[in-house]
């Protein structure tokens, strides 16, 4: 789509000088973000087709690790992602009708599903180690299957950890714009950086929602 | 100087033959086309070289029926090259039925082998002229790569498997071995040498000289040993199952699949036994990995076949 | 007679001192950053080449020891393609044209362009600092168990410093896909863009999708040789041919990576210096999409004797006759721009011409590759290592020599010195050929690679190759110095000394900060020569 230069003199303080316009700013930051997913999608890709090939060559040893883990925490912090995804939703809803004080509630009711949502994976990791479940040195497991137990729990801890880790960027990131938001920064002719933080904000809630079966919930009814 | 110069290499297989007339192909297209360009880029460079600044050629922006051609004779030489090719490494993949099989074990940095008569070999393989030789790989510890470019031979030999070639040597000789997959320090001292012999001569090493046990004889050794004729009984009386006669059968699983009862089977049965439970037996058997080596593990795959089994079984 | 002079101010004099370099936002000061970088990293590998090419002059192993070769071809590979070619033409070049070539004042994410540059910096640092330590002898593939259990060398430093120069890659990709889409000036649709613009959003695309699984692949590296887990322990249950497909997934497109944007550079350099419109512009456009798409399909051809199922080779092997044509499109498409064409033979022109030859052969070289049972014989060998320096080399950084001498008076308001330009093309060429054609034949002899003694039957040829390679050194150390030397003393260019059409020629060299004082419409096709000027206004 060809644009039209903008020549007026006076342009929003919120408008970057390489930009012609709001709407070019918008549609860059936008479409900046989507591409990033992307990026995402096959960073965790790479991993999600090892577990692929594992699973199906130790099936019955991956459902055995599976049922370790616990699906009652694991649901809860499904429960709370998604929460967490309709809090980013109204607090992008709430930019877009410049209502400053709603927007900050909800980016801080966000991250503190968020926070929740990491506080009960520390749990779950915490009783990993206590179970000796952590691959590695201090790895026990009793039964035929152990050596691909291991491989299994490889892959929940850095799938999970890959998960967490873009969690608590996240949760940076939102720190920034409450920070933001307070200072009244957001109208609704910019809002641009919530929308796109909610974007990246879903696509780690649907992260979650592929882990969670995946790993989870193997074998079960 | 110059007489030291090798271009080209012998050919001393039947497959050799085979690839280097592919190959030839594969040069008359390139120089061709390499020809083709070369030609024509110099010849427009000279021809319309800039005589004056004020020049100003006439715009051509494409013609379709130049773009249909350019494109439909590369696709047409490329996909005979693919068939041709893919015909001819399919041959590579399927060794004759009458092959004289050799085991080889790849570790760092030396080849093991194991003539079926029970001589060992170290960096040397001897092997009879005109004769298929099929060879079934192992390693010991990284990825190797079995390569002698006489005959045009290379796989790799991958650790936690089997991986097998094989070669009919058409010429007497001595040819180089090489490891042609980095495997570490002294992968460029991983070589040796394929001695091919005539059939008299053949008979003759293979009857003189210093032979140790037959694969099978070892392999029913290691049977005994490592106590697995405690629960693989021949009368099928055992915790295990009887193993007369698998070789080369399917097997039916615990989980309702069926497998074939083949080197890498077996194989893995004895270093990770819960990885395919037999329908109708428990996981019981113990692991031997660290207990069995690689060459023994050949061993014992070669006296299991001796107890009879399918198309693929050889009796002793 | 030259009436050229520099601009009075321009985006090198707006300011001075290390901080406004440093913490720069100008795409143009950006990429004469990365230029400095991956100049220097680039000599570092080459030295690592030339202590190789010195210990293959004789047989036997006699200059380094073992270990120490096996590091050196190491660095050799890691340097050369994740810290020089990745980057080179799309870091450097890129960064500084696609804003211009787009009628832009920046890039979509000017500051994101910085911090690519910071984390391409920090994963050198890493990467260097295993060198200075003690090396790794992985061989840049990286290939377990041996990398994952056996190497006791810096694997894990080497491993970081690679995953976090991808995430430079990354970046700098979704950059220019971002800017390309939504950047574009007045009038410049799709099919009216430089086909340099093509070239990189192809090659965007490729970073984009291709770098986060290598980073993945060789994460589970690090944390198998830190955590002994058993992903790629066949010992413990695991799967080392895995990793060989996960590397490959990026790393067959990440030889896309190099060659598409040179070959960019190309279908700019043969319009300038035939001053004709290219033959075949949407066929050139959709072939460098096309090898992109198609790239990512090939990865097992890396693996036809790897104990990869016979089926799955024969898909790879057809995919990658496939993945063949776009490429021979565009040789026949250049090859057809000369025809007719008023041509020049200026510094850049022959390296378009060595480029035409060299690609050709590397290309065709490659079919070789493609084809099964050939491949099963050349595998692993020196004809492999041919291959791929012909179109690294003879075909990705021709094209990236080629590019700088087009663009350095637009770069820096100065001309290089143009018989010296000639002779280093010159020397380049014969030296590249030298040292690298005796190697196809080696490979069909048989000679693996990564050996660090061999038969003495293969000395002759490796000698030719040593003697080549000493030639090709001198070579690229002539334009190190000229330039280095026209800083200061080149003729003032003005802003467009070759008479070539794009937007970057329309404004001043160097150009000012912002680019262009006057946004332009594009009212042309791209390469019009030979008819009225483009419409600036």
């Amino acid at each position: 789509m060809v644009r039209r230069r903008s020549t007026l003199a006076e342009r929003p303080a919120a408008l970057a000088h390489h930009f012609d316009d709001m709407a070019q700013q918008y549609e860059a930051s936008h479409l900046g973000m989507w591409v990033f997913l992307l990026t995402e999608i096959m960073f965790f890709g790479g991993l999600f087709t090892g577990y692929a090939v594992y699973r199906s060559t130790y099936a019955v040893a991956f459902a055995e690790g599976s049922h370790h883990l616990d699906i009652v925490l694991g649901s809860i912090n499904t429960a709370v992602l998604i929460s967490s995804s309709l809090t980013m939703a109204l607090s992008v809803h709430a930019a877009q009708v410049g209502r400053r004080q709603l927007l900050v509630g909800f980016l801080l009711l966000t991250m503190l599903l968020g926070l929740v949502f990491l506080g009960i994976k520390t749990v779950e990791y915490v009783h990993k180690f206590e179970q000796h479940l952590v691959p590695g040195g201090a790895f026990r497991y009793e039964g035929p299957y152990a050596r691909q137990v291991q491989i299994f729990m490889a892959f929940y801890f850095s799938m999970t950890g890959l998960h967490a880790l873009h969690m608590i960027i996240g949760i940076g990131v939102l720190t920034v714009l409450v920070w933001l938001a307070w200072r009244d920064r957001f109208s609704p002719t910019y809002f641009a950086p919530i929308e796109v933080a909610g974007l990246y904000w879903h696509f780690v809630d649907i992260v979650w929602i592929f882990l969670f079966p995946l790993l989870y919930l193997i074998g079960r009814h | 100087m110059l007489s030291d110069l090798p271009l080209f290499p012998q050919q001393a297989s039947t497959g050799a033959m085979r690839v280097d007339a592919l190959f030839m192909f594969l040069m008359a297209v390139s120089i061709f086309f390499a020809a083709l360009i070369f030609f024509l880029v110099l010849y427009f460079a000279i021809k319309y070289r800039r005589r004056s600044e004020a020049e100003q050629p006439r715009p051509i922006r494409s013609d379709l029926r130049l773009e249909v051609l350019w494109t439909l004779i590369p696709l047409g030489l490329t996909m005979i090259m693919f068939v041709w090719g893919a015909n001819l490494y399919f041959t590579m993949a399927t060794p004759p039925a009458d092959a004289l099989e050799i085991s080889v074990v790849g570790k760092q940095w030396m080849w093991k082998f194991q003539h079926p008569e029970g001589q060992r070999e170290i960096d040397e393989l001897h092997v009879p002229v005109g004769r298929p030789v099929k060879l079934t790989m192992a390693s010991e510890d990284v990825i190797h790569s079995f390569f002698v470019p006489a005959f045009r031979v290379k796989m790799d030999v991958v650790p936690g498997r089997y991986t097998a070639t094989w070669f009919e040597a058409t010429k007497p000789g001595t040819f180089h071995l090489f490891c042609a997959q980095y495997c570490g320090t002294v992968h460029a001292g991983m070589g040796g040498r394929v001695i091919v012999m005539t059939p008299t001569a053949y008979e003759a090493w293979l009857s003189g000289g210093a032979t140790g046990e037959s694969p099978v004889a070892g392999g029913e050794r290691l049977f005994q040993q490592l106590g697995c004729s405690t629960c693989h009984r021949s009368d099928g009386t055992g915790v295990g199952p009887a193993l007369v006669g698998l070789f080369g059968q399917t097997v039916r699983l615990q989980s309702g699949e069926t497998v074939l009862a083949d080197e890498a089977y077996i194989r893995e049965s004895v270093l990770n036994p819960t990885a395919k439970i037999v329908a109708g037996y428990q996981p019981l058997m113990p692991t031997f990995q660290g207990l069995i080596s690689e060459e023994g593990l050949l061993q014992l795959i070669a006296y299991i076949r001796s107890l009879g089994g399918g198309k693929t079984g050889r009796q002793s | 007679m030259n009436t050229a002079v520099m601009p009075r101010e321009h985006y090198l004099n707006v300011n001075y001192g290390i901080t406004s370099w440093l913490l720069t936002t100008d795409h143009k000061r950006i990429a004469l950053l990365y230029l400095a970088s991956i100049t220097l990293l680039f000599f570092v590998g080459g030295a690592a080449a030339v202590l190789m090419r010195l210990e293959l002059l004789t047989p036997q192993g006699d200059l380094v020891q073992s270990e120490t070769y096996n590091q050196l071809f190491t660095m050799h590979g890691v340097i050369m393609i994740f810290f020089f070619l990745i980057p080179s033409i799309p870091a450097v070049l890129g960064n500084f044209l696609v804003p211009l070539m787009l009628g832009a004042r920046d890039l979509a994410f000017p500051r994101l362009n910085l911090l690519s540059w910071y984390i391409f910096i920090l994963g050198a640092l890493f990467t260097l600092t295993a060198v200075v330590t003690g090396g790794v002898d992985t061989g840049w593939t990286f290939y377990t168990p041996y990398s994952s259990t056996y190497a006791n060398t810096h694997v894990i430093l080497t491993a970081l410093g690679i995953f976090i120069t991808g995430f430079s890659s990354i970046l700098t990709g979704l950059n220019f896909i971002v800017t390309i889409h939504t950047m574009r000036a007045p009038g410049l649709t799709w099919f009216r863009l430089p086909l340099f613009i093509w070239g990189l959003y192809a090659t965007s695309l490729i970073m984009v999708l291709g770098t986060p699984v290598l980073a993945i692949a060789i994460v589970l590296v690090a944390l198998e040789r830190a955590f002994r887990i058993g992903i790629f322990d066949p010992a413990l249950g695991g799967d080392p041919v895995l990793f060989q497909h996960l590397f490959w997934f990026y790393s067959h497109p990440a030889v896309y990576i190099m060659i598409l944007p040179a070959m960019g550079v190309i279908s700019e350099l043969i319009t300038c210096f035939a001053r004709k419109r290219i033959f075949g512009y949407n066929f050139i456009a959709f072939s460098s999409v096309a090898i992109a798409v198609l790239g990512f399909f090939v990865w097992g051809h890396h693996m036809f004797v790897s104990s990869q199922s016979v089926y799955a080779s024969m898909v790879f092997s057809f995919m990658s006759m496939l993945v063949a044509i776009p490429s021979a499109i565009k040789v026949f498409n250049w090859t057809a721009t000369l025809y007719k064409g008023s041509i020049a033979y200026e510094t850049p022109m022959l390296y378009v011409f060595g480029f035409l030859g060299l690609f050709t052969i590397g290309g065709l070289t490659g079919l070789f590759l493609a084809t099964l049972a050939v491949d099963v014989h050349v595998h692993d060998t020196y004809f492999v290592i041919a291959h791929f320096h012909y179109i690294m080399v003879g075909g990705a950084i021709m094209g990236y020599l080629g590019g700088l001498h087009f663009w350095w008076p637009k770069i820096t308001g100065r001309m290089y010195p143009e018989g010296w330009g000639k002779l280093a093309a010159l020397v380049i060429f014969v030296g590249f050929n030298l040292t690298f054609f005796p190697q196809f034949v080696l490979g069909y002899l048989g000679m693996p690679r990564r050996y660090h003694f061999y038969p003495a039957e293969f000395q002759v040829l490796h000698v030719m190759s040593s003697a080549g390679a000493s030639i090709l050194g001198v070579g690229y150390i002539i334009p190190l110095v000229y330039f280095i030397w026209s800083l200061r003393y080149g003729a003032v260019a003005g802003p467009n000394p070759w008479g070539a059409k794009g937007l970057e020629w329309q404004t001043s060299a160097p150009p000012p900060t912002d680019n262009f004082t006057q946004t332009p419409t594009v009212t042309e096709e791209a390469y019009a020569y030979g008819s009225q000027e483009v419409h600036v206004g």
